[in-house]
């Protein structure tokens, strides 16, 4: 199967069966996207799917046909990392890293829709992604502190 | 885990899709937030999936009294939808917002919803308080059924097995009318341990809830939700006994009925 990832055209061999998440990982070696669960709760395999927030594990592969993907390998330029990276570096946003390529995706396709999002927004839309460090509160810091870089960058 | 070895087909039209459901244990699948977590467990064991995903079945319009919802429209989409920012169709957003989670409702559709019947889903119950029906598709022709007729129990309903959802419609309410949706959802899961819709304001009120039993239900009109609730079927599980679940959906459904009848003021 055809698709774009992260701006190229790829091409991936997979099984009807196979999971977006598994053709990423094994299929085409972006193993940003992380299998935390079986369950299709722990969003840490979120991927931005023409440019919205999709748990790639809930996905065949052969349903993302012709799709653009982003995974967090291609969120930021070549070598420098996307706002909303350095501002969970500044901001303590992780501690073992696990969710966060989720996370980070999640907020992307969030502050995409709106880049001074409450807090409350920023909780609601982070429903479908856990932290087991349970660093909740960093983490809201963190998207609300690039949410405001993003901001200030559009300005510029 | 990976689903157990299936096939795959994506349908490019409504006659394909029907097609291709001939097969006996085909599944249709659009959004896949229900079908495939249960592949995933192996639950369901489908030898062929048919992708309906890229049919045009989706979009929310108004026309002819009656508000369309396209089966194949997302959550996210439907949330987005203008026509459905007025009091009297406030409960669809209310409870739209609260389904599953962000990365779910940016795939998860309503007509995979309906079709999927869980019966602690929370759209069912709106779209009983508001008196939907379904347009459904198969080879030998279309017809219409009322939400209640459809869901007939728990995951199941009285699609065909060679048979879509093409259409659901929600008579637009009378002037004077408000909706609303409230819910105690499990903590974990998101679901309804129960929920409750109502619509009021002009005519008699009507009240649906979900979570409490084999399927969402209309209560009977008429009458006071608590008393029409101690006749009802009631469940109970090990998140809570039929007797706290009973009280519980007793009062969501005045808070719903409240919240609706305020509504109704702003429609005025």
């Amino acid at each position: 199967m055809e698709l774009v990832v992260n701006g190229e055209p790829r091409s991936v061999e997979v099984e009807p069966r196979t999971l977006l998440v598994h053709a990423l990982r094994e299929g085409l070696g972006l193993t940003g996207a992380h299998v935390g669960c079986d369950t299709s709760q722990c969003g840490a395999c979120t991927v931005l799917l023409d440019g919205r927030a999709v748990k790639s594990c809930t996905m065949l592969a052969l349903q993302a046909e012709g799709a653009e993907l982003t995974t967090i390998e291609g969120l930021g330029g070549a070598g420098e990392l996307h706002p909303i990276q350095q501002a969970f570096v500044e901001h303590h946003g992780l501690q073992c890293g696990f969710c966060t390529p989720g996370i980070i995706l999640t907020a992307a396709d969030l502050l995409s829709r709106d880049a001074d999002p409450s807090d409350q927004a920023i909780r609601h839309a982070l429903r479908g992604n856990l932290c087991r460090c349970t660093g909740y509160q960093s983490i809201v810091e963190s998207i609300r502190a690039a949410g405001a870089a993003l901001r200030e960058g559009a300005v510029r | 885990m990976i689903p157990a070895p299936v096939r795959y087909a994506r349908a490019h039209d409504l006659a394909q899709a029907l097609e291709l459901l001939a097969e006996p244990d085909a599944k249709a699948i659009a959004g896949g937030q229900s079908l495939i977590p249960v592949m995933k467990l192996r639950i369901a064991r489908p030898s062929l999936v048919v992708d309906i995903s890229r049919l045009e079945l989706r979009g929310v319009d108004v026309r002819d009294r009656a508000l369309h919802l396209g089966p194949l429209t997302t959550w996210d989409e439907l949330l987005g939808a203008a026509a459905i920012q007025r009091p009297a169709l406030a409960a669809i957003a209310e409870c739209a917002s609260g389904i599953g989670d962000f990365q779910v409702r940016n795939r998860g559709t309503i007509g995979g919803s309906l079709a999927h019947a869980d019966p602690a889903s929370d759209m069912p119950a709106v779209l009983l308080a508001l008196g939907a029906a379904l347009r459904l598709r198969s080879p030998e022709g279309e017809r219409t059924l009322p939400l209640a007729d459809f869901l007939v129990g728990p995951f199941t309903t009285a699609l065909g097995a060679q048979e879509l959802i093409t259409d659901i419609v929600v008579p637009l309410p009378a002037r004077g009318s408000g909706s609303a949706y409230v819910s105690v959802e499990h903590p974990a899961s998101g679901f309804a341990l129960a929920g409750a819709a109502a619509l009021a304001g002009a005519g008699e009120p009507t009240i649906a809830v979900t979570g409490v039993s084999g399927q969402p239900f209309l209560l009977p009109a008429g009458e006071d939700p608590g008393e029409a609730l101690k006749a009802a079927e009631v469940f109970g599980d090990r998140f809570a006994n039929a007797e706290y679940r009973r009280e519980l959906v007793a009062i969501l459904a005045r808070r719903a009925l409240e919240r609706a009848l305020e509504r109704a003021e702003e429609d005025r």
